[in-house]
């Protein structure tokens, strides 16, 4: 099986937030929740870069680490899915992520967070494949279905990539010799304990 | 001559601009072919180095999402499934071994005069029901707290995912909620001990002197004892500390960011495991560790002579004050059993 990934190639990346709006419509994300965001660093700066983020679904995952309920399980592609059954909503998983993405439905009250929601890589939760009930919790599964994380199939700069770790980071490596330069592959360190050697 | 100006006179600015053309060619040549628009841009690397978290800006309105890599999350990971593991093990089960043996070398401590059938109101019935309110909602804040750090090792596999996750939800409710009964009783707590819990000069010598733990020794002692305001002030600050950083748990982001969300965690972790250490001592110092403790919570009556070999300051002042006609044998009063 291969080991799914994603790569957001930063000196694509044009900040259009199309990556976030596919994904809130794909997946019927309700309001307050963002499963992928972009974010620019050094915003109006010289060399300021915009960086499409969400659940990098990490090697040894510190929020199924942490999770008090064991509610996170990783599948035979290496995404890592969780149970909204199990989950009860502590907010743990928050502290442990390295890119902040886990999201609750509720600001959190006494508590109150609601059952956490994340990027599911397109590839549903425990349910059965492409039933009403995976849509209604975690949204499509496209990976299911043979198809890539929308975020990245309509990248329009194609500067998200997603797929197996080792083709993406084959495209990538290309890249970067053809043009003569690239500012690395962000959060690989940090999600995958290895970078992109280019 | 000024006719050939004339006829030139259209192309003069084209002239210039070759000659301009002419001057800057040989600059462009040494420049390199291709220009690096990386030599300036951000770098993710540098970036961490320089800081723990990189943030930048969004255009959605929750603001954490602006955070777009802390891997210190991993050094929270590290204290929540190793760290807090080992200081709650070593804390709770070394506490519990500590008095096993305790309790096997020394026993109960006897009331060594016997009772006398006398007895003195110790605590009153407002200060009995704030002790146990705390009391209570203590209890249920450990063990579903308890449960949260060690609750998938020790009791999901025993009851399974389904049964563990409604357990945990009804523990994570009654964790939250209790939390104001406990947080009132521990401020009831401060208010109404105060006077009795200020160190002085007999708790030198009640340390000194072991608090009479070991031995039949009776270090003479007011209301409350050394050992007493030990549990006093660790109760009130140390329930202060659990009380601060769970709030600050609770009400998640509101006025802290991500690393202070994880220090109130650290801080609750450490504090509580250490606060159910000191706690398991002083329920069995109150109950199977020591002869008419029990009652002075329990009916609010301790017997005289109880009073006489732990408290005896507190005694002689509570005879002076109420004469000794009122600390006469109570034919009503029920036996300490």
């Amino acid at each position: 099986m291969a080991r799914m990934k994603f790569l957001c190639d930063a000196d694509r990346c044009i900040e259009c937030n199309a990556c976030v709006t596919a994904c809130k419509n794909e997946h019927d994300v309700p309001w307050g929740i963002n499963r992928r965001r972009v974010v620019t660093i050094n915003d109006g700066k010289p060399g300021e870069r915009s960086v499409s983020m969400a659940c990098m679904h990490c090697t040894d995952a510190p929020c199924a680490a942490v999770c008090p309920v064991n509610c996170f399980y990783t599948t035979d592609d290496a995404v890592v899915l969780h149970s909204k059954e199990l989950c009860i909503g502590c907010g743990y998983c928050f502290y442990a992520c390295p890119f902040g993405a886990p999201q609750y439905p509720r600001v959190g009250n006494f508590g109150s967070r609601g059952k956490m929601d994340k990027c599911t890589y397109c590839a549903g939760g425990p349910e059965a494949d492409n039933t009403p009930a995976e849509y209604a919790s975690y949204g499509a599964n496209r990976l299911a279905e043979g198809k890539l994380p929308l975020c990245a199939e309509m990248c329009s700069t194609k500067s998200l990539l997603a797929g197996d770790g080792e083709i993406i980071a084959q495209i990538y490596k290309e890249r970067v010799t053809k043009r003569g330069y690239g500012s690395g592959a962000w959060g690989w360190m940090t999600a995958y304990r290895e970078t992109i050697a280019t | 001559m000024v006719k050939l100006l004339a006829r030139l006179r259209p192309i003069i600015p084209a002239l210039g601009l070759m000659a301009l053309l002419a001057l800057t060619l040989p600059a462009a040549a040494q420049q390199p072919t291709s220009v690096n628009p990386t030599a300036s841009s951000v770098n993710e690397r540098k970036l961490l180095q320089e800081v723990d978290r990189i943030t930048g800006r969004c255009t959605i309105p929750d603001q954490k999402a602006c955070t777009i890599e802390q891997p210190t999350g991993r050094d929270w990971r590290q204290f929540h499934q190793v760290t807090l593991r080992w200081i709650g093990a070593i804390a709770i089960l070394g506490m519990l071994a500590v008095l096993v043996v305790f309790y096997l070398w020394r026993g109960m401590v006897k009331i060594e005069a016997g009772r006398s059938g006398r007895t003195i109101v110790r605590f009153n019935a407002l200060e009995r029901f704030v002790h146990w309110m705390t009391a209570v909602c203590f209890i249920i804040l450990a063990i579903t707290g308890v449960n949260i750090t060690f609750g998938k090792n020790l009791l999901l596999p025993l009851i399974g995912p389904e049964a563990f996750t409604t357990f945990s939800q009804w523990g994570k409710y009654a964790h939250n909620y209790l939390s104001f009964p406990f947080t009132i009783g521990v401020v009831l707590i401060f208010l109404m001990w105060i006077a009795g819990n200020i160190p002085n000069r007999t708790d030198v010598e009640w340390l000194k002197r072991g608090g009479g733990l070991v031995g039949h020794d009776h270090p003479p002692a007011y209301r409350f004892n050394a050992g007493q305001k030990l549990i006093y002030w660790f109760v009130v600050l140390g329930g202060l500390a659990v009380a601060i950083s769970g709030y600050l748990l609770m009400f998640p982001f509101y006025t802290t960011n991500i690393v202070g969300m994880q220090m109130a965690q650290i801080v609750h972790g450490v504090v509580a495991v250490i606060f159910i250490a000191v706690m398991l001592a002083h329920i069995y110092i109150g109950s199977i560790g020591m002869e008419g403790a029990f009652e002075a919570m329990g009916t609010g009556q301790v017997d005289v002579n109880w009073a006489r070999e732990h408290h005896r300051l507190w005694l002689e002042q509570e005879m002076g004050r109420t004469g000794p006609a009122r600390s006469q044998a109570q034919p009503h009063a029920t036996p300490a059993e």
